[in-house]
């Protein structure tokens, strides 16, 4: 259960930072991304699948959240 | 010699490699690569960031180098006690020549040694005591100072000190703020985790001070310089070119900075990063926190210091982004001139590289600025995300080394022969008795700046002398040259 900041980068898109691995990458893909809610399963570009119970109202990036991993 | 072809290099790789026991070639094997600028990710092909094999020559560096040396070391009105053994603090002592204004020992301290000088005593019994007569002591000798740094050496982890609990304590009775660090050396695998701790340690005791204090009257065009160590004067060459734009630099980090300045930092409009790999930490937290945007640029050369000033005033209103040009257009006549003169004198010259932190990339710009060409690069201690800027930096099929060993190094440049070498002081004389010009990049071989457009010039100076120094046509003893006849007939036949 790794603690993420998830920031914008300069073209919008989500990044997806652990600092503890040293890992930054690119969100592909929320399952749930509307005006009420964010979370869901996040696929990064990597092809890694993590999972986040779904927030409502959406957070305000960047901030940390606390993912699972759903590859398993 | 042309440019090595992709195979050629890969085979060159292989050939060093051919010399190590199977399991250390396996482990070298992922820390070599061929730069290939179609890979988006650099963790496909290098690995960074390990431990590096026993038994090998590393040029690293431990926590305690990344903490003291780099990041707190350079803050000028702090006294930044290496506490434990003498030696730490006394040979890396003013070795990085952080330059500062001030008077050293009155209000400034950046190029003294402070230690608690740790006995067998303090070993066995603790020294906690000793460390809270040593804060007592700098207060009295040095009523000016502005805060303390306490940081830790390797046996401070191992007898488990309370070093929190004691700068808590002082830090009451004196009313500064007093830092405790937990960098003992032996934490990671380089300075790289120094680096980060002590970014966590400005992050809990310095950037929250003035929260909520209103009375700093801020500017739309605040900003802070993060990750500039004033190598040489590095980052008054830097801040010349944001303030004739019409910014105003609140903080330098931590190059002739000040804990003021770091305080104030969280009130400015955006954080500029010049070293991301030593302070992209704090620069993330303070965006996090106080919705501080952070953007990396390069001030090497005229070309990034261009493309860096253009993407700087991005951020801002159309009169900073005019001002932006009208500096651009101000150097232009200066810069055209040095490469006007060198540029003929180093045209087609090719370097190899091999640094920490942001040089590797960074200086890339500035060398292709004077018609060279990097054809190998390389970091210390680099994390991934440090080389997936490199690979667009880099030429094709050039070299990617990670944390090289000395005989890797040596073979590489047998095998490229480059005409030029920017790397640390450990490889400098190897380098030289080899007959290659080289030059110092830690600390610009004791030059400098090197950065912004008056940097420009010397960095320009300094790669001339060092390569057409006329000292490498005298590396063979004259017995031993060819007779005057023979040279001409050896290079007409090649």
């Amino acid at each position: 259960m790794p603690n993420v900041m998830i920031r914008k980068n300069e073209a919008g898109g989500l990044l997806f930072y652990v600092a503890k691995k040293d890992m930054e990458e690119t969100i592909a893909s929320v399952q749930t991304d509307t005006p009420e809610t964010w979370g869901g399963e996040v696929e990064l570009t990597d092809g890694s699948r993590w999972y986040i119970d779904p927030i409502s109202p959406p957070p305000a990036f960047p901030t940390t959240l606390r993912f699972k991993r759903a590859d398993d | 010699m042309t440019a090595l072809t992709r195979e050629e290099t890969q085979n060159l790789i292989q050939e060093v490699l051919e010399v190590y026991p199977d399991k250390a070639k396996k482990d070298r094997a992922k820390h070599l690569a061929v730069n290939d600028q179609s890979i988006e990710q650099s963790k496909k092909c290098i690995t960074s960031n390990r431990k590096s094999l026993p038994g090998v020559m590393t040029v690293r560096g431990c926590a305690y180098a990344g903490s003291k040396g780099v990041v707190w070391g350079p803050i000028k009105d702090m006294v930044h006690i290496s506490h434990g053994p003498v030696g730490c603090g006394q040979y890396s002592r003013a070795g990085r020549r952080n330059y500062y204004v001030g008077h050293t020992g009155v209000n400034t301290f950046g190029t003294m040694n402070f230690t608690s000088d740790f006995q067998e005593k303090d070993i066995v019994f603790g020294g906690d005591k000793k460390l809270a007569k040593l804060i007592a002591e700098i207060e009295q000798l040095f009523p000016l100072v502005k805060g303390i740094s306490v940081q830790s050496e390797c046996p401070i982890g191992l007898i488990g000190d309370d070093i929190e609990a004691v700068s808590k304590k002082m830090s009451k009775e004196l009313e500064k703020p007093i830092v405790p660090v937990r960098c003992e050396g032996f934490r990671g695998v380089s300075q790289s985790l120094g680096h980060h701790i002590a970014n966590d340690a400005i992050r809990d005791w310095v950037i929250g001070n003035r929260d909520g204090d209103e009375s700093f009257a801020t500017t739309p065009y605040d900003v802070a310089v993060i990750g500039d160590y004033n190598i040489g004067g590095d980052a008054w060459a830097s801040r010349i070119l944001l303030e004739e734009m019409g910014l105003r630099v609140v903080a330098q980090w931590s190059g002739d900075g000040t804990l003021a300045e770091m305080e104030l930092t969280p009130k400015v409009k955006l954080n500029l990063i010049h070293c991301y790999r030593s302070m992209n930490y704090i620069s993330r937290f303070m965006e996090e926190k106080y919705g501080v945007p952070w953007m990396e640029y390069n001030f090497f050369g005229p070309t990034k210091i261009a493309e860096s000033l253009r993407k700087i005033a991005a951020f801002f209103d159309e009169t900073i982004q005019a001002n932006a040009e009208k500096v651009i257009a101000k150097y232009e006549a200066e810069y055209a001139a040095v490469i006007t003169k060198y540029r003929p004198r180093l045209e087609g010259k090719r370097v190899m590289l091999y640094v920490g932190g942001l040089r590797p990339r960074h200086v890339i710009g500035a060398y292709e600025d004077l018609g060279m060409e990097v054809v190998g690069t390389g970091y210390e201690f680099a994390h991934n995300d440090d080389y997936d800027r490199t690979i667009k930096e880099m030429g094709n099929a050039t070299l990617l080394y990670d944390d090289v060993t000395g005989y890797e190094f040596e073979e590489f440049v047998k095998k490229v022969k480059p005409d030029l070498i920017g790397s640390g002081i450990k490889e400098k004389y190897i380098f030289q008795k080899m007959g290659v010009p080289f030059r110092q990049m830690h600390s610009w071989d004791y030059s400098g700046p090197y950065h912004g457009y008056d940097g420009f010039a010397i960095f320009a100076r300094d790669m001339d002398m060092t390569i057409n120094n006329p000292c490498w046509k005298s590396m063979q003893a004259p017995w031993q040259k060819p007779a005057a006849g023979e040279a001409e007939a050896i290079a007409a036949a090649s």
